[in-house]
Formats: structure tokens, C-alpha cells, sequence
């Protein structure tokens, strides 16, 4: 029953292979066994969104996904939003608009915000409402993280 | 909190999928999308030694028009179900299915995991119940259908037998003139509803001559309000919605949790299904 068991992912656009425990959630497996320690973790049950990461392009609780279900799939962590040594236009947002204050949630709403703004280019403020619901913060109280959606949101939109 | 350990299995067929339950028994769950069944295990509300993992079977990714019903196996995403042209001639689904937890759940959230799990607040078992929806149920003796009013037992309690899957799930085409809403009460979008109401009515003129309100989070398992589609039909398209919300909820016995008191979510009741009801009638008038 320990086995484990190989699992091939494409990771930030590197092909990658990992053998883990079949119990293993795709969030551990990136910060344990890959590294990729921007993913974080908090409620570990689905409710918080720190963990979000792409899966295949969607937006997905990487702590809701045990690895083995992700075998061949592509997954972008926070650490692949952006062009190398750059800020993507949410995170230049996030950094202009004050959308965070300790930073723990942030990697799961930069993930969130920028799988939300690549397919709705021309949100309305109560769509972004909606859209940030699934991402607790704690400290920012929210307007910040809602003025940064905003501001990406323009920019995106402006710049396509 | 992680889960305990288990083996895992990706069948690519339904009869591989059917031969696993059949050989592990009590012992195996099968996993859909994991939006429920995961957070279940992480805090080790349940430990299974077996997970069936459907999703590399492709016959349960499809859905599938006929003239008057809509066919999504059990393994389509809730997301692709919100994108698909046939899911949108079945407007109740269409519209309860954005109501489910955030769209990042539902990337991976099934259409059939979450009425197979039958969790009573949930969105989904309360569409089937609401529009006679079957269940089509596959185990070792074969295809079996079941009709949603007996497939919901209590809280994560089904009809399906050991060794079935729910293979996938028939929601029925209602005809011209029929208008649909879901109307929740919620502390926050995308929390469980603490009281939710599903309504479906079909209009020839001011008659109504199907009507179908259906509640969540108010019992066990989702609640048809007959009595109330009866007087609705009795009364036609001018009825008193509130008297119909009042006959919806007279029968109701709700619980009792940190969420919501009984009390509240019967208070609140007659006011959710008046609205999912004026939402119903509005789309069938127009």
C-alpha cells in the first residue's frame, strides 16, 4: 500500500517525473518534491485557494488534486506566471494596488486572478467580486486585491 | 491534515471500473473530480484502502442530446458542463451550476460526483430531483436506471448498490414556454446555501401546466415541494407567490448548525422560493 507510484508532469514548461505515494497532493508534490515551495498551503481542505496552481491551463486547488490524477497533465505554479525576471501584468498590479500585506495568500491569488483575466477579458467589478471570492486574505481586507483585478484587467485588455 | 493511504486505480473502462468495486467492495470509493471526496479524506472524516479514479475513462467524459433529454456521464467537469450547447437547453442546470462553490472547485468538480456524494445543501442533486432526472446506474448485472426521487436517501446516502457506479445522469428537456430559477442564501458566494430553491413552471397563456420547486439545506436530502407545485398549478401564472413559498416551507423540519439556526432557515423559506418562483416565471413569460 506504499507504494509509489511515477508520475510525469510538465511543471513551469520543464517535463518532470516524481515518484511519490498515491495519497501525495499535487500541492506537496511541488514544494517537496520539486521545490516549487511559492505554492502554499493552508487549509489543506479546499476552502482558502493559497494552493491554486493551473492544471492544463485551469485554475485548480492544488490541494484538491492528489498527484496521480495530474499524470500527464501541465501545471503552471506562481513561479511560471510571469517572463523570466519580470512581473506579469496581475503581479505589477498586485505590487501597484497594495494587494497584499503578508504575502501568504498572494501566489494563490496571482494564480486565480490571472486564470480568471485570461479568459474574461472585459470583467465587470462585481465579476471580479465574484471571481476573487475563492481566495481568502487576511490581512488586506480585499479592497486592495479588488483594485489590482481592476487594474490588470484594464491593462490586459488595453494592451491586446 | 493529509489523507491516509490508499491504492490507486485508473481504469479506463466501465466494466474495469466495475470489476475493481466488485473485487474490493467497502473497501474502494470512486474518485471523480475529488472536490468533495479529498477534503473528506484530508481531515480524515473517511479513509478508503481503494480509490477507483474515473477519470481516464472516456466513455464518462461525454454528453449526449436527444430530443428530449440530456445525457452528462458522470465524469464531466461542472465548468465544461457550464460551456456546453446542450447543457444550456437544460436552463435550470445551466443556472445552478455557477452557484457551486468558486470556479476554481468547479474546474474540477464532476457533474456526477456531486450527485453521487448527495450532499443535501448541494446544487446539483437538487436539479435532478427537481426535473425527474435519471440516474443511470452501471454495476456487475449491467445498466439500471434510477429515478432521482429514489436515488437521494439522506446526507451522502444513495440509491446505488455496492459495486454500482452512477455512470451517468438523464436531465429531461422541458418544452417552449417554460422559465427557470435558483435563488440561495448564502454568508458568502460560493459557501453552501444555508436554505436554497430550485423552480422550474411551463406557461400556455396565465396557466401554469408544470411546475416543479425543489429546496436545499432544509433536510437529509434535497426536498421536492409537491404540495406547493400543486397549488402554483391550481393557482396559474398571478398565484400568491408568498402563499406558495408559506405551503413550500409549512412542511419543512431544517436543522440545526453553526452555520444557520432551524429556525432561521424555515423563517426564510416562503422569501427564497417566492424568488426562485418570480425568477421562473419572469424567463417563461418572456
Amino acid at each position: 500500500m506504499n507504494d509509489r507510484t511515477r508520475v510525469r508532469l510538465t511543471v513551469n514548461g520543464h517535463a518532470e517525473q516524481v515518484e511519490v505515494e498515491p495519497r501525495a497532493i499535487l500541492a506537496d508534490v511541488l514544494r517537496d518534491n520539486l521545490g516549487l515551495t511559492g505554492t502554499h498551503l493552508a487549509c489543506e481542505h479546499g476552502v482558502c485557494g493559497a494552493c491554486t496552481v493551473l492544471i492544463d491551463g485551469e485554475a485548480a486547488r492544488s490541494c484538491l488534486v492528489f498527484a496521480v490524477q495530474a499524470e500527464g497533465a501541465s501545471i503552471t505554479t506562481v513561479e511560471g506566471i510571469a517572463p523570466d525576471g519580470g512581473l506579469s501584468p496581475v503581479q505589477e498590479a498586485m505590487r501597484d494596488c497594495h494587494g497584499l500585506q503578508c504575502g501568504f495568500c498572494t501566489p494563490g491569488i496571482v494564480v486565480s486572478m490571472t486564470a480568471y483575466l485570461n479568459t474574461h477579458p472585459n470583467p465587470s467589478d462585481a465579476d471580479l467580486k465574484e471571481a476573487m471570492s475563492g481566495n481568502l486574505c487576511r490581512c488586506t481586507g480585499y479592497q486592495g486585491i479588488l483594485a489590482a483585478a481592476r487594474q490588470a484587467a484594464d491593462r490586459m485588455n488595453a494592451s491586446s | 491534515m493529509k489523507p491516509s493511504q490508499f491504492q490507486h486505480h485508473a481504469p479506463e473502462r466501465v466494466d474495469e471500473v466495475v470489476a475493481l468495486l466488485a473485487e474490493y467492495g467497502d473497501d474502494a470509493k470512486v474518485l471523480a473530480g475529488g472536490q468533495s471526496l479529498i477534503p473528506i479524506m484530508a481531515l480524515r472524516m473517511a479513509t478508503y484502502p481503494h480509490l477507483v479514479d474515473i477519470a481516464r475513462v472516456p466513455d464518462l467524459s461525454k454528453i449526449s442530446a436527444t430530443p428530449n433529454a440530456v445525457r452528462v456521464g458522470a465524469m464531466v467537469r461542472q465548468s465544461h458542463a457550464e460551456r456546453d450547447a446542450a447543457v444550456a437547453t437544460v436552463p435550470l442546470l445551466a443556472k445552478a451550476l455557477p452557484h457551486i462553490g468558486h470556479f476554481q472547485i468547479r474546474n474540477r468538480g464532476t457533474v456526477g460526483g456531486s450527485i453521487a456524494h448527495a450532499d443535501p445543501a448541494s446544487e446539483l442533486p437538487a436539479v435532478a430531483l427537481a426535473l425527474d432526472a435519471r440516474i443511470e446506474a452501471t454495476g456487475p448485472g449491467g445498466v439500471r436506471f434510477i429515478d432521482a426521487s429514489e436515488f437521494f436517501l439522506s446526507t451522502w446516502q444513495t440509491a446505488l448498490d455496492d459495486g454500482e457506479i452512477l455512470s451517468a445522469v438523464e436531465f429531461p428537456v422541458w418544452g417552449a414556454g417554460s422559465g427557470f430559477g435558483v435563488e440561495e442564501i448564502a454568508r458568502r458566494k460560493g459557501d453552501f446555501a444555508l436554505v436554497g430553491a430550485l423552480a422550474g413552471v411551463t406557461l400556455d397563456g396565465d396557466r401554469v401546466t408544470r411546475a416543479c420547486i425543489t429546496m436545499i439545506g432544509v433536510g437529509s436530502t434535497p426536498v421536492r415541494c409537491h404540495e406547493a407545485e400543486a397549488a402554483l398549478i391550481a393557482g396559474g401564472a398571478n398565484a400568491d407567490l408568498n402563499e406558495i413559498g408559506r405551503i413550500a416551507a409549512a412542511p419543512l423540519t431544517p436543522t440545526h448548525d453553526v452555520h444557520a439556526s432551524a429556525a432561521y432557515r424555515k423563517h426564510v423559506s416562503p422569501a427564497i422560493v417566492r424568488r426562485a418562483l418570480t425568477a421562473a416565471l419572469k424567463e417563461a413569460r418572456s
